[in-house]
């Protein structure tokens, strides 16, 4: 088998040289099991934008994304290799703290799973075990990440209600606000909307393009149609490999690679 | 922050705890047997003890045959009984059964196997003794009270029903779905689907229930002791009274303690036990697993 | 007779025997269940489950079995708070803080599923040689010991199925949020608490129905149980008692008392089945 070269285009080097990046990945190894699933990815992730992560199933891109916020540490024989920064500090460290590091990182699965508790409680689920005792600043928070996720005006009435009883799209939207009241500096979705009818899809969309002003955020999707419609940067990742990485339009439209071009022509899938 | 990490610690390592405990205690178990019945071991040979048919610890003879055949009769009987009908039952249930008749017969085994021993005991004592002892027995020209190591199966084999069929059904469920249809779409009747393919299919996961019922079988102390008569003797047919090994060490322990040897020969019977069923559990549940794991 | 006509005739013939071995299963249940009822209730009274044997019981004279049915209820739920005390906190670390997939963690599940399996006999065997080694008599302390012992696997057993059963994304999402693995067990702890209380009767169902764990362990006593470190009488051992007299006066007594263990073992198979039904409504 041989080695893809990873391409990554002109800008969006020039982007990534800027500043810091929030999320850099170093000759990362991933093998389960005697598998290896993911092969020397070299990445550095652009700050407060969207980066969708394509490829077809099974090529390791959803291993990639919980490398990324070591939940793959609760994969049956994995081992990991090569390091991911986030602000500069290896999350692979030897003396790295896991919940802390969790605590930077909002994720959004595939199905929404709300906890067994009211629409309160959930959303503040997290700061309560962070620390937050104070009421006030709990309803404050509540609120405003409620807000965030355009659900206030949906729920306000019924905070105390079991979060299980919303519909499906509101509990999907009632997570990320879960997951932004903990203050993550970055969203991780991992096909988040697979679960959801066209329009909550929609809101969710839209949502996190909103959001990017403020977060760096990484979603695995299997849809083209989305990480065109969402995402800022594209990495196409096949066989556990970085195929290419690049600015949307140019990933989509005018791919340097060979494989990248099969797939989105829809050759490959 | 770091009150939070260090409450996870704490869990971790008491909980850890707990579980060494729990392992320390089994392993404790199997050295208080072992080391309990070394001086039977050391005043005869086991071949004889296990080969020995004479039972009379008053002159020092401890042959244990006698209570090995009894448990192999009524656990055989059992099976005999039970085999045929858990499998038929559970095949009726996942082939067959809507899924209300379905919901409403599991739970009902559920019920089955929260019934106490002592129960099963006391309905072998009210109906299957007498039963046996009165109309069966006559049949075969056999004069008998009825407690035999017949009826002691018969008990046996309502009790491990329920064991049995639970599992028997969860493997049978296991089996895709598409393999039934491509029976089907080839012109097999349900039956010739069931019996060619399905029962072939599921067979590691059917032994492996079966060898859980004989486990359960051969320790079963109460309802076994009190319908199968309890005379050592070696039966040689299903209305002779036997003596299975846990209602040997239920009936005789504490008592006598003062004849030498006699303890460490119930000891030795309860390692005897522990062994065999532990050996049984361990083959069915590695064969389960196994086929819980392919099924992910 | 052609071909296919005779096998619909076999499949006809096989789906009768299917449909029989069924009834006959079920119908067993009700059988057992009947015939208790039957021979029991004409012997069960208000004295019967309100007294303690007086002078002469066990020869047919006035009292009841008042002290059994205390001893039990205590016995078994003395062992099976203590059972779930240490059984929970052992799935939770089997399936939290031990590495899923290695090698701990399939022998750890794969001894329990063992352990479940051993006879009670072989338990109170054990606990009796050592209660005579350390010099303690037959003791209701001694029957609690060794029946914690006996729920202790079927504990560990029933929270782990329902550990399984919860979706690994749910584990991810309380992780994402920076909890620890101690509050995201506090989180499952929440998702199947209705399940725990399933798993915690059908301990005590099992302890409360045991009689070869009980026999070597606890003796009997027809005093009410008053403390711990004396002998103390069991319902299951009460009918065991009764029904090897040759009294036909206490022989249905045995028939009433095992009514009543019936009795209560239905409660709690029934309350099981409640609660197990409303586990799955909340089910996600």
């Amino acid at each position: 088998m041989h080695a893809y070269p990873s391409i990554q285009t002109a800008e969006a080097q020039d982007l990534t040289a800027l500043s810091t990046p929030h999320i850099q990945i170093k000759d990362l190894n991933v093998i389960i099991e005697g598998k290896r699933i993911l092969k020397d990815i070299n990445l550095s992730v652009p700050n407060n934008s969207i980066t969708s992560i394509i490829g077809p199933s099974g090529c390791g891109k959803t291993t990639l994304l919980k490398t990324l916020n070591r939940l793959v540490d609760d994969t049956k024989g994995v081992e990991v290799s090569g390091s991911v920064l986030v602000n500069g500090e290896d999350i692979y460290a030897k003396d790295a703290e896991v919940t802390h590091i969790r605590k930077k990182m909002g994720l959004l699965s595939q199905k929404p799973f709300p906890l067994p508790m009211s629409i309160f409680d959930n959303i503040a689920y997290g700061p309560r075990i962070h620390g937050e005792r104070d009421k006030k600043v709990l309803k404050h928070i509540v609120e405003t990440q409620l807000r965030n996720v355009g659900l206030w005006e949906e729920v306000k009435d019924r905070l105390d209600a079991s979060a299980t009883r919303l519909s499906i799209g509101q509990q999907q939207r009632l997570c990320l606000a879960r997951g932004l009241a903990v203050k993550p500096e970055i969203i991780l979705g991992d096909e988040s909307t697979s679960a959801l009818d066209p329009l909550s899809t929609q809101t969710i969309e839209n949502l996190l393009i909103e959001l990017k002003k403020d977060y760096t955020i990484v979603l695995v999707t299997h849809i083209l149609r989305q990480a065109r419609r969402v995402s800022d940067y594209i990495l196409f990742v096949y066989n556990g490999e970085a195929v290419e990485f690049g600015r949307t339009e140019d990933i989509l439209l005018n791919p340097q690679n060979e494989i990248t071009r099969q797939y989105v022509k829809g050759f490959i899938s | 922050m770091n009150w939070r990490l260090i409450k996870d610690k704490l869990a971790q390592r008491s909980f850890a705890l707990l579980l060494i405990l729990s392992i320390v205690v089994i392993f404790l178990i199997l050295v208080g047997l072992v080391t309990k019945s070394v001086p039977l071991l050391k005043a005869e040979s086991l071949l004889k003890i296990l080969s020995g048919s004479v039972w009379s610890p008053m002159k020092g003879d401890f042959g244990f045959l006698p209570f090995i055949m009894g448990t192999v009769w009524v656990t055989m009987i059992s099976l005999v009984i039970a085999v045929p009908l858990c499998i038929l039952a559970s095949v009726y249930l996942v082939e067959y059964a809507s899924e209300t008749l379905r919901r409403m017969v599991l739970p009902l085994m559920n019920v089955l196997a929260a019934i106490p021993p002592v129960l099963y005991g006391v309905w072998g004592v009210l109906f299957v003794v007498p039963i046996l002892g009165n109309y069966v027995s006559p049949l075969f020209a056999v004069d008998t009270t009825g407690y035999t190591v017949f009826a002691g199966g018969i008990v046996l084999a309502v009790m491990i029903f329920p064991i049995m069929i639970s599992i028997m059904v969860e493997v049978l469920q296991t089996i895709p779905h598409e393999l039934k249809s491509a029976s089907l779409s080839l012109g097999a009747t349900k039956w010739e689907t069931i019996t060619k393919v399905i029962l072939i299919k599921a067979k590691p996961g059917l032994i492996a229930a079966i060898v859980l019922g004989v486990s359960r079988a051969f320790g079963e102390t109460i309802a076994v002791l009190m319908v199968c008569g309890n005379i050592p003797q070696l039966p040689k047919s299903l209305f002779d009274a036997g003596y299975p090994l846990p209602a040997l060490i239920a009936n005789n322990f504490g008592e006598m303690m003062s004849i030498p040897l006699y303890d460490s020969a119930l000891m030795f019977a309860a390692l005897l036990l522990f062994v065999l069923i532990l050996g049984f559990n361990l083959i069915s549940r590695i064969i389960l697993n196994r086929l819980e794991e392919k099924a992910q | 007779m052609s071909n296919v006509k005779k096998r619909l005739l076999k499949e006809k013939l096989a789906k009768g025997a299917m449909q029989l071995s069924g009834m006959l299963i079920t119908g067993c249940l009700f059988f057992i269940v009947g015939t208790i009822l039957y021979k029991g209730l004409p012997y069960l009274s208000w004295e019967m489950i309100s007294q303690t044997p007086q002078g002469g019981f066990y020869i047919g004279k006035d009292g009841g079995i008042f002290n059994a049915i205390l001893g039990s209820l205590y016995l078994a739920s003395v062992s099976t708070a203590l059972a779930t005390l240490i059984g929970v906190p052992i799935s939770i670390y089997v399936h939290m803080y031990v590495k899923s997939g290695s090698f701990l963690e399939r022998a750890c599940k794969l001894l329990f599923d063992v352990l479940f399996g051993i006879p009670s006999i072989v338990y109170g065997a054990i606990a009796f040689s050592i209660m005579v080694w350390m010099g303690i008599r037959a003791s209701l302390l001694g029957g609690i010991i060794t029946i914690t012992l006996l729920t202790i696997p079927i504990v560990v057993r029933t929270i782990d199925e329902l550990l399984k059963t919860l979706p690994i994304d749910l584990k991810h999402v309380t992780f994402s949020l920076g909890s620890t693995r101690w509050e995201t067990a506090k989180m499952f702890l929440r998702y199947i608490r209705p399940g725990i209380f399933t798993a915690v009767l059908l301990a005590f169902g099992r302890a409360i129905g045991d009689v070869a764990g009980v026999l070597l362990t606890t003796g009997f006593s027809d005093n009410l149980p008053k403390y711990i470190d004396e002998p103390a009488a069991t319902l299951p051992l009460a009918i065991f008692f009764q029904l090897s007299s040759p009294i036909p006066e206490v022989q249905g007594r045995a028939y009433a008392s095992a009514l009543v263990l019936t009795f209560i073992i239905l409660t709690i198979v029934i309350c099981t089945h409640i609660l197990a039904s409303k586990q799955q409504k909340h089910k996600i």
